[in-house]
């Protein structure tokens, strides 16, 4: 099982048709394209409803005035309107109450599984480009094997041996998502550690860790920061699905997954309770897709 | 030839009992044992039914007779028993297994053909806006919650339209929406691989003299190019066999199915971890086979594969 997948995995997850990276040319015109995306439109339109959302789960009393746990019982399925944007639900809770309630639930243990694929992740690639064959064999193997294993079914097992919460889903989604980080570390290293100034920095009496950390780490984090956004996005789905099927936070707790499931019991009379919170999880997704994409251009040399 | 299928078979094995290996790792760092953690669902479990229980199912045995005797039974296709049921975990699984595999391989093979007519339909359509329009369909696709895409189009069909009934009924469109809804999120990561290799393919100079010699797009890609695009994409299908277990086992759940997601559900909430690894390594081994099926197939899509060798491992970083 050789996947020689590095860039078609991150073109997978980050989608779109742009054009292969040229590698190799334009070396010194890096810092020109850089500015001009971070300054383009399109970037901070990705950007600024991403930035709102994080609003909502830092501070979601500010985006909306209604209780997300207890509702008023007269105000019961209430369609979307002016009021109350998304509706309300059988109890007569604001349905966009509970899911800028539910963000910072959700993009908690998304952004618990993203750290824990990063950190390993990255170890595990740097260890396979810069340790020699043996350990590039090794290490090759066991990502294999991460990727044969589904992170929904390790997501299960945690679940099943501790208790259905937030941090079960997100170690368990976190170790599935392990495999492209350290794929895509891997190949950046690979790029980076052949490059003039490597050789250079060891030739300046540079160390093994000291030209790991300051050379060869930052020079190939564009490609991985790009992965972060694409991976928030497919934890946030995982999560969701898991959450759905009621292994994530126990009911009261606004979670977007759970919202759904919840809904669904009225999906014949209250299309708002499961179709609203799902747009706004397709939207999120769709932006940190985008936005992986538009780092991925930013930091193409 | 025989050196390249011997080196796959290998890899192939080496992975299984690697996966196997550390799902047994992982379950001996768990707090309790799977006996004790299946028990812990009752109020109090007296120990002497703890330990008789444990007797019968193994567990009282060293560790690394535990290893070799799972690993052995492994070979002959045991994956362990349910400790809910106490049935073998193949038994269990079989028993339903096939509903699931017709949704799967129904919602794969969908998934091929919509991946290949995006694909096909954005390299050929003229109109530029719609080009695009296909182009970006696929990474909202990618972003869809499979769950959610089928309670939405439940709440369409069935209870706006009624064209289909809320449960299974055996109706044409009882099957053909899970199997749609399944395949459209499948269909995302392979038709973007396709896209690209499309795209790289097309900038090859072979591609200048067919279209020099007066063959038409369609024919170029249909005869010429697809063939010559496959090799990534069927990779990346290979890949997908995990996120079409998990997609099956979510899509049963929303259009109430009966399945394997049905028994993964229940071996959850029993807190039946002996089932759930059992399930664990047949997944594993599953995606392991289909990969070694993609590897062998693999030359014959693309023969430079044999002549490449090894793809020069990197030699350790020194000063």
């Amino acid at each position: 099982m050789s996947i020689k997948l590095e860039e078609p995995l991150l073109q997978t997850l980050g989608g779109g048709a742009d054009p292969g990276p040229n590698n190799g040319t334009a070396q010194g015109h890096a810092a020109k394209p850089k500015q001009r995306a971070i300054r383009s439109v399109s970037f901070w339109l990705t950007c600024a409803p991403l930035i709102v959302v994080v609003g909502w789960a830092l501070f979601p009393s500010l985006f909306s005035g209604y209780d997300p746990i207890s509702g008023v019982p007269a105000q019961k399925f209430q369609g979307p309107g002016l009021e109350h944007w998304f509706g309300t639900d059988h109890l007569g809770r604001d349905v966009f109450a509970r899911v800028v309630h539910g963000t910072s639930q959700t993009l908690l243990t998304a952004g618990l599984a993203v750290c824990i694929g990063l950190v390993v992740g990255t170890g595990l690639g740097l260890l396979a480009a810069t340790a020699g064959r043996a350990a590039d064999a090794v290490t090759m193997r066991l990502i294999d094997v991460l990727l044969a294993v589904p992170g929904f079914l390790i997501s299960l097992i945690i679940v099943t041996a501790y208790a259905p919460g937030p941090i079960s889903l997100g170690v368990g989604v976190g170790i599935a998502s392990i495999a492209s980080f350290a794929r895509v570390v891997r190949s950046e290293v690979l790029r980076v550690r052949s490059l003039d100034y490597v050789e250079a920095a060891f030739m300046n009496g540079g160390t093994y860790w000291s030209v790991v950390f300051k050379h060869i780490l930052p020079n190939s984090c564009g490609p991985v920061l790009a992965l972060l956004a694409v991976d928030l996005g497919v934890a946030i789905l995982a999560i969701s699905g898991l959450g759905f099927l009621g292994f994530g936070s126990p009911p009261p707790t606004p979670e977007w997954g759970l919202l759904i499931a919840e809904g669904r019991q009225y999906l014949a009379s209250a299309w708002w309770l499961t179709t609203l919170p799902g747009i706004v999880i397709v939207l999120v997704v769709v932006l940190l897709a985008g936005l992986g994409r538009q780092l991925h251009k930013i930091f193409r040399f | 030839m025989a050196a390249y299928i011997a080196r796959r078979i290998g890899q192939a094995l080496l992975v299984i009992w690697l996966a196997y290996t550390l799902v047994f790792l992982a379950v001996q760092l768990l707090p309790n044992d799977p006996v004790t953690i299946f028990l812990s669902a009752d109020a109090a479990a007296n120990p002497e039914t703890i330990a008789a229980m444990k007797a019968q199912y193994g567990y009282d045995q060293p560790l690394l007779v535990q290893y070799f005797n799972q690993l052995t039974g492994l070979f002959r296709g045991d994956f362990g028993y349910s400790l809910a049921s106490g049935q073998p975990v193949s038994e269990r699984i079989g028993s339903v297994a096939s509903s699931t595999l017709v949704l799967a391989s129904s919602a794969f093979v969908a998934a091929v053909a919509l991946a290949v007519l995006l694909v096909a339909s954005a390299t050929l359509v003229r109109q530029s806006w719609l080009k695009r329009f296909i182009i970006n369909l696929p990474p909202l696709f990618a972003a869809v919650p499979v769950f959610w895409l089928g309670l939405v189009l439940l709440q369409l069909l069935s209870i706006q339209l009624g064209i289909m009934s809320l449960f299974p009924d055996g109706s044409f469109a009882s099957i053909a929406v899970p199997v749609l809804v399944l395949a459209i999120h499948i269909s995302a990561p392979i038709a973007q691989v396709l896209l690209k290799s499309v795209d790289n393919v097309h900038a090859q100079p072979f591609v200048d003299v067919l279209r020099a010699k007066g063959a038409s797009p369609s024919w170029i890609f249909f005869r010429h190019t697809l063939k010559n695009a496959a090799a990534p994409a069927m990779t990346i299908s290979g890949i997908t066999v995990g996120t079409l277990l998990a997609g099956s086992v979510i899509t049963e759940t929303v259009f109430a199915r009966s399945g394997l997601g049905q028994v993964v559900l229940q071996a959850v909430t029993a807190q039946d971890v002996a089932l759930v690894q059992g399930m664990v390594l047949l997944t594993a081994t599953a995606f392991v086979l289909v990969n070694l099926v993609v590897d062998l197939l693999y030359p014959l899509l693309d023969p430079r594969i044999l002549k490449s060798g090894t793809h020069g491992a990197p030699r350790a970083l020194v000063a």
